[in-house]
Order: C-alpha cells, then sequence, then structure tokens
C-alpha cells in the first residue's frame, strides 16, 4: 500500500508518454487524417485496372507484368474494358503519372521505402542522369 | 449383411482399380492434344536465333565501330575508364587471341590487325544458365540466353562459368557513365550483372538487333538458325565458318566467316 503513489504516477506517466504524438504540439491534429495529396493524370479518366483494384494492388500487376514481359514475352495487356495497353512501367505507367507527384507522395506517406525500381528504369522525357542513385533499402 | 473378409477384399481391390484405370486414362486423354499441339507450333515455327559474322567485311573502315557504339546508346552501357569495371555487350579483341587455333605460323601475316567483334554467344548449352543459383538467366525457346535482372543477386556465378568473358558485372552505379540516357530501356544498378540481349527488346518488335542495323558493312548478319533457307544458314552453307571455343560443346550461336 505504500507504493501507491509510485504506481499510480508510473501510469499517469506511462499514459502521457503513450498518448504523446497525439496532443503534442509539433504534429497538429489536423495533420493526422491528412491524406497525400496526388496529382492525377491530367490526360486519362481511366488507369489499366479500376482504381481500387490498382490502389490496393498495383503491385502484384507491376510484378506480373515484370515477369510476362521479361520470362514470357508477352507485351499486350488487355485491359478490364477491352483497350490495349504496353506492358511498360516506364512508357504505360508514367506515360500518365508522374513519379514524384503521383507514387513518391503515398509511398512516402505510408513510409513504404520499398520498391527500388527507379534504380533501373527510367521516368520519359527526364534527365534520369540528374536524379543520382537512390540506395537500395 | 454381413460382409465377409473375402468380399471386403475383393470389392477394395476393384475399387482401387476402378480408380486407378480413371486416372490413367484421364492422363492419357489429357495429355494426348496437348503434346500434339505443343509439337504441332514447334515444328511450324523452330526459331534459334543466331548471328553470323562476316570478318572480310568488318572494319572495311579501320577502326569503325558502328556496331559498339549503337548498341551502347541503345541499351544505356556506361562507359567506364577503368578496365576492371568496365560494361561490355559487344566488344572487340585482335584476331589471334580469338581463334588462337588458326594461326600456324605464316597465316598470322595477313591476319595481323584485324579487330574481331565479340559478344555473347548465346550458347546452345549455356554454362551461364547451369550456375546461376537463382535462374536470373536462363535460355529461351528461340535460342536468346535472357536475363532477369530483377532476380540477379550478383554472385557472379555466371561471369566464371562463360568462356568467352561475355558478362560485366556493375561494380559501381552505372546510371553517371552514361553520356544520354534512352528512357525506353532501363538502365542496371550497382551489383548486378550483364551481357547482350540479342536486343530481344527489338525482336519483339520485329527489328532486327541494333548492331546488325548499324553496320555500315552489312557484315553482321543476323537470322534463324533453324531455318535452313534463313541468310546466315545460307552463308553458312557457302563459307568456312569457326566459332568461338567449339571444342568447350557450348554450341555458340555466333559464327564467324574467316
Amino acid at each position: 500500500m505504500r507504493d501507491r503513489i509510485w504506481i499510480i504516477a508510473g501510469l499517469l506517466l506511462f499514459a502521457v508518454a503513450v498518448t504523446a504524438p497525439f496532443w503534442s504540439e509539433r504534429i497538429p491534429a489536423k495533420d493526422l487524417t491528412k491524406v497525400p495529396n496526388l496529382v492525377l493524370p491530367a490526360n486519362q479518366k481511366q488507369c489499366v485496372a479500376p482504381v481500387s483494384y490498382m490502389r490496393a494492388s498495383h503491385m502484384l500487376l507491376l510484378l506480373r507484368w515484370r515477369e510476362d514481359v521479361v520470362r514470357r514475352g508477352q507485351r499486350r495487356y488487355v485491359a478490364f474494358n477491352g483497350k490495349v495497353y504496353d506492358k511498360s512501367l516506364t512508357r504505360t505507367c508514367l506515360g500518365c503519372h508522374n513519379k514524384e507527384q503521383f507514387c513518391d507522395r503515398c509511398h512516402t506517406y505510408a513510409g513504404v521505402s520499398g520498391p527500388y525500381c527507379w534504380n533501373c528504369h527510367n521516368q520519359p522525357q527526364t534527365n534520369v542522369a540528374g536524379l543520382g542513385p537512390r540506395s537500395m533499402p | 449383411m454381413k460382409i465377409t473378409r473375402k468380399d471386403f477384399l475383393r470389392l477394395s481391390g476393384l475399387s482401387f482399380l476402378a480408380a486407378g484405370s480413371m486416372a490413367a486414362a484421364r492422363a492419357i486423354a489429357g495429355r494426348d492434344p496437348s503434346a500434339e499441339g505443343s509439337s504441332g507450333t514447334q515444328a511450324a515455327q523452330p526459331v534459334r536465333w543466331g548471328m553470323v559474322v562476316d570478318l572480310r567485311k568488318c572494319q572495311k573502315e579501320k577502326g569503325c565501330d558502328a556496331c559498339i557504339r549503337a548498341c551502347n546508346s541503345a541499351h544505356n552501357i556506361p562507359q567506364i575508364s577503368d578496365p576492371k569495371h568496365q560494361v561490355k555487350w559487344i566488344w572487340t579483341q585482335s584476331y589471334e587471341t580469338v581463334f588462337p587455333f588458326i594461326q600456324n605460323g605464316y597465316a598470322e601475316e595477313s591476319d595481323a590487325g584485324i579487330q574481331v567483334p565479340l559478344m555473347c554467344n548465346h550458347c546452345a548449352s549455356p554454362p551461364c544458365v547451369r550456375v546461376c543459383p537463382t535462374q536470373a538467366t536462363w535460355k529461351r525457346d528461340d535460342g536468346i540466353v535472357m536475363m532477369d535482372w530483377h532476380r540477379c543477386i550478383g554472385c557472379r556465378y555466371c561471369m566464371a562459368a562463360c568462356p568467352y568473358g561475355s558478362r560485366s558485372f556493375n561494380w559501381e552505379d552505372p546510371r553517371p557513365a552514361i553520356a544520354h540516357i534512352n528512357p525506353d530501356f532501363p538502365t542496371r544498378t550497382k551489383g548486378v550483372v550483364e551481357k547482350c540481349n540479342f536486343c530481344e527488346e527489338r525482336l519483339a518488335e520485329g527489328l532486327s538487333p541494333s548492331c546488325v542495323e548499324a553496320c555500315p558493312e552489312k557484315a553482321l548478319v543476323f537470322g534463324n538458325l533453324a531455318d535452313a533457307n534463313s541468310e546466315p544458314r545460307q552463308l553458312l552453307r557457302k563459307r568456312f565458318a569457326v566459332q568461338r571455343e567449339p571444342e568447350l560443346g557450348t554450341g555458340p550461336s555466333i559464327y564467324y566467316l574467316v
């Protein structure tokens, strides 16, 4: 019973530490609900698959495209709406999307520093040499 | 009804037999059409890409390196001055080092100074493929020894296995060493092996390889070695041709007309 004061103080300290990110001045509450500001392509209304699929599974689509092109020599992708695309990250994906304003914003927000696509794959119409190397994760 | 041990054994034996014959019948029925189909398409269009290099036409103009330059710019090949870090898809070597078995004491006089263009031989039984632990390099049905750079872990077993020195390792980031990046072809990254891919990205579009297109003398002849009427096969019928180190049993797809 003599330790009650210490236990309560410890619990309080713990609660304060755990909730610190929510009330501390450095992270305003509005930022906690902020979503990344993505710049959508101006020239196209529809991606190669429905948005919900692309949002959740674009990495699977990219992996399948990669296997198809490199391993199986299949380069044409027939989309769900019948449109035919070239299975190419640089030509098809980056033909509409901008890496910095689309890919990077979401990946930075989600803390997915992962895919090192850009170590090798180029961005169209930009001076890729100027980007400098990205380190492997 | 009471079942005797004898009846039980007889019944179970019969049912095993029935199940087994069903499976066998399905396997036979299932295999036949597919086997026919695949062999049918194979017979219709067997492809084995290969190249014939006419050394009489090559380098009519001394020091011509049009094929190498075309390859370098098409495939974003870095130009690194340190010979230990160099990356090469096509390169040249002097005649006597490439074909030492042709030297006879007198032939050297006429051969002196000939630079032979060399590249991946796209072997019929490629040793690099056999040693690759990740299957990052493999042989396609059309004979191209392909690489999947996504999968290469940079162990360099393939470089040790290749008797022709056709493979290069990226010891450093290649991008700073590329003057103009061709956005249509990826660069490579530090830590992967690379080599000539016979311009498979161009073949897919129905074009011939960059080096073949760039040669001013048409000394490089590309075609299907499995087709007896193809251009390389006609040349091979008419002229004496050698391969690089055929005694190793790798079966190179690059022939040199000497």
